[in-house]
């Protein structure tokens, strides 16, 4: 019997997942985890408002440094977009979107501190490479005859507005708003490196277990993240953005002395530094490459690849909680709550929450990653399975689910499986910093020990892993002739 | 629309641009050990004393690792910080002429306590017993003195062999309270934190003494310090670093010792961590 080529891309990758599971350890080794636990849930269910009363302040910074990072972001990657046809320019964008935003932060810090500037550009610089790709394509789509009907010596600019921009207009607004919901996610998780927005003081209440502000705090992030469509409104976005700049917050000075210093010098590798010349570059290097780079490589792509498969699964499980076809308005209500849950909680806590539970392995890192891609990518098929039309004398139940609906959701399915794939990559780097040996966690190391010349060469070695992916997702893409909007692919 | 897109990035530039301004101000930092959620808080109030007792506007910055307090220290954006052991030592191996001008009273006899989960069975000794081989072990913070450097060195001269070759796994949990709860949780069977870090989460009831017990203690050594940069009399008078230790010496209201916790400062000097840094070198987390 031979398969189509959709069902074997999915085997094959099922395949190699347990084909990882093998390899990955992912034993449960803790005993008693309840009393904690416990503590943990009571803080949840039982936010303590009065202790964080400073939030304020933490969620004026959020929104400044997501407007501010957003707006840079889309104003140069608009004039990214205008060249893109160029392979320097394609280049330069997939670098910079391939490193996170954690590790732009943690480069910036090094040497503007922790100054405004740190956030907005960790922001700024990989949301313009992923906006010079979006707007690129969007642009592509326009009708070229408008352009055609020109007269002759009309200025550039102006054709471009008027005949291309003024197209994709809706698209282009459409995308950035809905990219400005990642920027507040995005802006709240730079507080985990010490930005002053909600993540700093959420992983500060959970690392010394005041699990009653960590509740508190979680629910007024998924209160912002939920109410966004309410006060992002076109009207009011322009005075959004003027007012953003000006309550980033002061900062310590930047001495530009510091940023010479960590050109000329920090990222410099010893060796060169110690002026052993490139007899010394060798050793460090290898010992770089055999002890951190590799087995971080190594973990990696398993724990990507089991929770690539393991999202998909949870995906396909949950999005008939909130698509019509399948709940009643209370049932959709109580799916839809339970999607934002799991999309909007950073899996850095999820993560946390179940190393407690389970013990150090990749298990915890591989169900976080899968409970909050998977809400992600059950949302957005819940949301597409809405739009199909049914005929009345439809089957019902498990019958409706796997002849009618899954079929015609399953192009989607893997094109938006396919663009979380390099997103989860990313996301390992998160982990990183929790301790699972992923290339993240050596970075982290790195920079914890005062090495920007390793970290440099780590975070160098993520980009490209990340770039290989992401290139790899695209052939995958086009072999399977899947077609998908990216406008809704997720953050 | 698209030009105010295009104006606010300008605009933004602008902005940042004007607390470049730099005034006089002596700003310090300290680690984040304790509790991180009100640092801002506690430490203002050391910062008005400073500021009260060397005349000169002082700010506190609050962060979260130890690196980024090194980084603070190094880049000149704080002049002054509360280090551990090692992250002092790697602070003023980047600045030059910088010093260490006092410590805690605890901090001359420091000690990390090695805590295990009940299920092991083991049972406080003079020695870590050979049972441990092969248990699941984390330390705290990869950059700290009391949860990383001193526990590595014990083990590695008690056992002869590398953390990760003789546990079955080695965590960094990221803090001492971190360390605590992953013990008691049997999350790891063992951990080594800072015992002042550990005394207080007992006594908060944050811990059940039932599920983990200490199983030994390090022998002492120095750890948690002041250290200014070398450039401070130049910048702020003759004789300033004197003032600063003077102050912080002086200082006896135990609302403000609370926040280190400390019984109170004594003097200290780059000597006296002597010992961090060859630990440090032997570990391989200080370069020579």
């Amino acid at each position: 019997m031979r398969y189509s080529p959709t069902v074997r891309t999915t085997l094959g990758f099922i395949a190699l997942a347990l084909l990882c599971l093998w390899f990955a350890d992912l034993s449960i080794t803790t005993v008693d985890p309840w009393r904690e636990l416990t503590r943990l849930f009571l803080g949840l269910v039982q936010p303590d408002f009065a202790a964080v009363d400073f939030v304020g302040v933490a969620i004026l910074r959020t929104l400044a440094f997501a407007f501010t990072g957003v707006a840079l972001g889309a104003g140069a990657g608009l004039l990214l977009a205008l060249a893109f046809r160029y392979r320097l320019t394609r280049t330069l964008c997939a670098f910079v979107r391939a490193i996170h935003e954690l590790f732009w932060a943690l480069i910036f810090l090094q040497f503007f501190g922790l100054h405004p500037l740190t956030g907005v550009l960790a922001i700024a610089i990989p949301y313009a490479g992923i906006f010079a790709k979006v707007y690129a394509e969007i642009l592509d789509e326009t009708d070229p005859h408008p352009a055609r009907t020109l007269p002759h010596g009309t200025g550039w600019v102006s054709g471009l507005a008027f005949t291309r921009i003024s197209q994709a207009w809706p698209h282009l607004v459409s995308y950035t708003s809905y990219r400005l919901e990642c920027g507040l996610r995005s802006s709240a998780v730079l507080g985990f490196v010490g930005l002053p927005t909600l993540g700093y003081y959420l992983e500060s209440s959970f690392a010394q277990g005041r699990y009653g502000s960590v509740g508190a705090l979680l629910i007024l992030f998924y209160l912002l993240i939920a109410t966004i469509r309410l006060w992002v409104r076109p009207r009011l976005l322009p005075f959004y953005l003027i007012a953003a700049p000006f309550l980033l917050g002061g900062g310590m000075p930047i001495m530009w002395d510091n940023v010479a210093r960590f050109f000329t010098e920090d990222i410099i590798p010893a060796p060169l530094r110690r002026g052993e010349g490139a007899s010394g570059l060798g050793p460090w290097l290898s010992d770089l490459i055999l002890h951190q780079a590799l087995p971080g490589l190594w973990n990696t792509l398993v724990l990507t690849q089991i929770a690539l498969v393991l999202t998909g699964a949870l995906a396909m499980l949950l999005f008939p909680l909130i698509s019509r076809h399948f709940t009643g308005r209370l049932g959709g209500t109580a799916g839809h709550l339970l999607l934002v849950i799991l999309r909007s909680t950073p899996e850095y806590l999820l993560a946390f929450i179940l190393l407690q539970l389970w013990g150090p392995s990749m298990l915890p890192a591989v169900v976080a990653l899968a409970l909050h891609n998977g809400g992600i990518i059950g949302h957005l098929l819940g949301q597409r399975s809405n739009q199909i039309t049914l005929r009345a004398d439809a089957p019902s139940g498990l019958n409706r689910y796997a002849y009618e609906i899954v079929p015609r959701l399953y192009g989607p399915f893997l094109a938006l499986l396919f663009y979380r794939w390099e997103i989860i990559m990313r996301e390992t780097a998160i982990l990183g910093i929790l301790g699972i040996a992923t290339l993240g966690f050596f970075v982290n190391s790195a920079i914890q020990e005062i090495r920007f010349d390793r970290a440099m060469v780590l975070i160098l070695i993520t980009a490209l892993l990340n770039i290989a992916v992401d290139i790899l997702a695209r052939r995958l893409r086009a072999h399977l002739r899947l077609r998908h909007s990216v406008q809704a692919q997720g953050c | 629309m698209l030009r105010r897109l295009a104006f606010a990035p300008a605009l933004a530039l602008a902005l940042l641009a004007a607390p470049l301004a730099q005034a006089a101000t002596f700003v310090f930092t300290a680690i984040p050990d304790e509790d991180e959620t009100r640092l801002q808080e506690r430490f203002q109030k050391v910062a008005d004393y400073l500021s009260e007792e060397l005349d000169v506007e002082v700010r506190f910055i609050p962060v979260n690792s130890y690196a980024a307090a090194v980084t603070a220290f190094r880049n000149d954006q704080v002049q002054l910080a509360w280090f551990g052991g090692l992250s002092g030592v790697q602070a003023r191996e980047r600045v030059p002429g910088s010093q260490a001008i006092a410590q805690g009273v605890e901090d001359a006899a420091f000690t990390t306590y090695f805590i295990a989960h009940r299920s092991t069975g083991l049972e406080p000794a003079d020695t870590l017993p050979e049972e441990i081989r092969g248990m699941t072990f984390t330390f705290g913070s990869m950059g700290s003195t009391s949860g990383r450097l001193m526990p590595e060195y014990y083990l590695r001269e008690r056992f002869g062999v590398a953390p990760d070759e003789l546990f079955s796994r080695v965590g960094y949990s990221g803090n001492h309270s971190r360390t605590a709860s992953l013990v008691a949780s049997g999350a790891y069977q063992l951990g080594a934190l800072n015992y002042t870090a550990w005394e207080n989460e007992v006594e908060a009831g944050n811990i059940d003494p039932e599920a983990v017990r200490v199983i030994w203690q390090t022998p002492t050594y120095p750890d948690y310090q002041w250290s200014i940069r070398g450039d401070v009399d130049a910048r702020y008078g003759e004789g300033f670093t004197d003032r600063v230790r003077q102050a912080l010496l002086d200082m006896d209201d135990p609302e403000l010792l609370a926040s280190f916790p400390r019984e109170g400062f004594i003097p200290a000097s780059n000597e006296d961590y002597a010992p961090i840094r060859e630990t440090g070198i032997a570990l391989g987390l200080i370069d020579e």
